[in-house]
């Protein structure tokens, strides 16, 4: 019974072992809160919503449909190009727009109207939507995602929104 | 002598110190079954790629600027043809490469051998871990090249990680760093590709070498040598003392044989071919994208799109989940038994069904039948071959309404539905009229889009289509 090792009361290696392992992770625990923390933070944000001018009313025939753009709520300064947004706008009336996410329902890949055919085309597995956004043919199972649309002073606004995640 | 004798004394100094020289003893001169032959090499093989993708990753690192405005530049920069940095940018790419390669074969030999089996069932988990690590590199990897295919690769990635049931559209959102593409975005992915996975593979490796060494590589199987987990050590042991040599140089050699042939390769492409080219510059606004993975991912492109719809949510997350589960496992369900392959066909014939199906679906995945053509060219005057004002107007309809993007004429056209070369020998008139009215499967319905007259048209081209068309 002279091993050093086995001198000490049992109670007292409990007790110090668990206090080694539990102040160990109180350590890591404090460490990584922030970090993790900084992480997941811009996800907790309420995602900022603001109309943008996308096109002068004038410029688009009814029944036409385009190509629009529109900056993020608050891009970063060093995003360049990716911090805008595609979608294609159609106008059905005089006031009246539609405009439709560049992303299709399947997995986000970019559609491409096809005027003749009326239809939106994806190149990536083979999506296919009416001219009204609803599925035509291949594997999307939802319609086509529509951005708020109004029209103020002359102008067409788009509300910018979340993508569209399937 | 006397250099002899100072970095003779210089050893013993430091080995007094550090204990390297028990190190060397267990790296260096551990016995290797003597049989240990060309099939061997293919670990060290993917270490040499992964030492070539550190090398030249930090090289790229000093010359890569990781914003997303900027980055495309800078890769422009890196690329220009006929500088030092287009071919370490090539090394980098073709390393990717080597490095998917080498360890895929890697883990067949080891299949193939039963050499997953006690003592050695965590050599091969730690593999699996491995090799997704590198997937997880190569997909990261292809998005710094932060072009057109690269940002619409990185929504790909989100909405398919969206589909994880509960979190998953905060997944998404945490892959893009934020709610849309944007600033945050490419910072993500660099941090990953540079620190965090290279950080997980360097521990994941020690892992595995240390379990080489503790384990021993595994004697060359032969049938009617069973593994009996119980009395494995001592037979192995006793194998190595009377079969086997010192690793250094014995085996050694071969590796580093080999190891030169991948430099020399990968090195080769690089100086032969540069560096891979850049697809147009990244717009989310410009929708001439068609996002494709790199051919080591493409046959997974291809069961995207072939997942039969309605079990897609399930699938697409269960599939990876089942296939990285069952790989895992594999030891754990067999860690004894036969391990010569004559004596176990199934895992010789599962090895071909696997690989089979990877080249099938890569095949398929290149040709991506599913994807319409938006490039196809009208049909040519000796295609449509009549003077029929009708048919004529109907070939015309055929292309500019979106048909020929799917359909195929003559070698003309897409993929996706029927060939319509012989049409006018399957359907009659009033069927193809309803076809077009109604669609069908995947076919849309043109009832809204084509007008009566235009339909007639089409339909008289479409009657045309016969093997004998009538003289005019």
């Amino acid at each position: 019974m002279n091993d050093p090792d086995t001198q000490d009361s049992p109670d007292r290696r409990r007790f110090l072992s668990r206090l080694t392992a539990g102040l160990g992770g109180l350590a890591a625990l404090v460490a990584s809160v922030p970090v993790l923390g900084a992480l997941v933070e811009p996800l907790l944000r309420k995602p900022e919503e603001v109309w943008r001018s996308v096109a002068p009313v004038g410029t688009l025939p009814v029944g036409d449909t385009i190509l629009v753009s529109f900056e993020d709520p608050s891009p970063l300064p060093w995003a360049g190009k990716v911090a805008e947004t595609g979608a294609w706008l159609r106008r059905t009336g005089d006031d009246a727009f539609i405009a439709f996410s560049l992303d299709c329902a399947h997995l986000g890949c970019p559609v491409r109207w096809v005027p003749d055919a009326r239809l939106f085309m994806c190149p990536c597995h083979g999506g296919v939507y009416y001219e009204d956004g609803t599925v035509a043919a291949g594997p999307p199972k939802q319609a086509l995602a529509r951005y708020p649309v109004r029209v103020r002073d002359g102008s067409v606004e788009i509300r910018t929104s979340p993508l569209p995640l399937s | 002598m006397r250099v002899r004798r100072t970095i003779a004394a210089a050893w013993k100094w430091l080995d007094e110190r550090s204990g390297l020289g028990a190190v060397w003893d267990v790296v260096g001169k551990h016995r290797v079954p003597k049989g240990s032959t060309w099939l061997y090499v293919f670990g060290t093989a993917t270490l040499t790629a992964l030492m070539i993708q550190i090398v030249s990753g930090v090289a790229l690192a000093t010359m890569y600027v990781p914003a997303t405005g900027e980055a495309y530049a800078s890769l422009q920069q890196i690329s220009r043809p006929g500088t030092l940095s287009s071919i370490v940018r090539g090394m980098h790419y073709f390393g990717a490469s080597a490095m998917v390669v080498l360890a895929v074969t890697h883990m067949i030999r080891v299949f193939l051998t039963g050499s997953f089996k006690f003592p050695r069932e965590l050599g091969w988990a730690s593999g699996v871990v491995l090799l997704l690590l590198t997937l997880g590199m190569a997909f990261t990897g292809q998005l710094l090249r932060w072009d057109q295919n690269a940002i619409w690769s990185v929504v790909v990635g989100a909405d398919q990680a969206a589909r994880t049931p509960i979190v998953g559209s905060a997944l998404g959102d945490f892959i893009m760093g934020g709610r849309n593409l944007g600033g945050a975005t490419l910072t993500r992915f660099y941090a990953l590709h540079i620190l965090v996975i290279p950080a997980l593979i360097l521990g994941g490796v020690s892992f595995h070498v240390y379990l080489v060494f503790r384990n021993g590589i595994s004697e060359p199987a032969r049938a009617g040598r069973p593994v009996r987990p119980g009395r494995y050590a001592d037979v192995y042991a006793r194998y190595v003392r009377w079969k086997g040599v010192p690793f250094w140089p014995f085996a050694a050699w071969r590796d580093v044989v080999f190891a030169l042939l991948v430099v020399l390769t990968v090195v080769g492409l690089a100086v032969l071919a540069g560096a891979p080219s850049l697809g147009d510059p990244p717009d989310p606004t410009l929708i001439n994208a068609e996002p494709r993975p790199d051919w080591y991912l493409l046959w997974y492109f291809a069961v995207l799109a072939l997942l039969p719809p309605a079990w897609e949510n399930v699938l697409i997350i269960l599939m990876p989940a089942v296939g990285v589960g069952g790989l895992l496992l594999l030891p754990f369900v067999w860690p004894a038994g036969e391990r010569s392959p004559r004596r176990r066909p199934w895992a010789v014939g599962s090895v071909f069904a696997g690989l089979a199906g990877l080249v099938a679906l890569t095949v398929i995945g290149v040709r991506a039948p599913w994807s319409p053509r938006f490039d196809a060219p009208p049909l040519p005057d000796s295609v449509v071959a009549s003077s029929d004002p009708q048919v004529q107007l109907g070939a015309d309809l055929f292309h500019s309404r979106g048909c020929l993007y799917c359909h195929r004429v003559a070698g003309f056209g897409g993929e996706r539905g029927p060939d319509l070369t012989f049409v006018g020998e399957r359907l009659t008139e009033e069927q193809a009229t309803l076809r077009i009215l109604n669609g069908g499967t995947n076919m849309p319905s043109f009832a809204g889009i084509v007008a009566p007259s235009e339909i007639s048209a089409l339909v008289a081209f479409l009657q045309s289509r016969t093997r004998e068309r009538s003289p005019d």
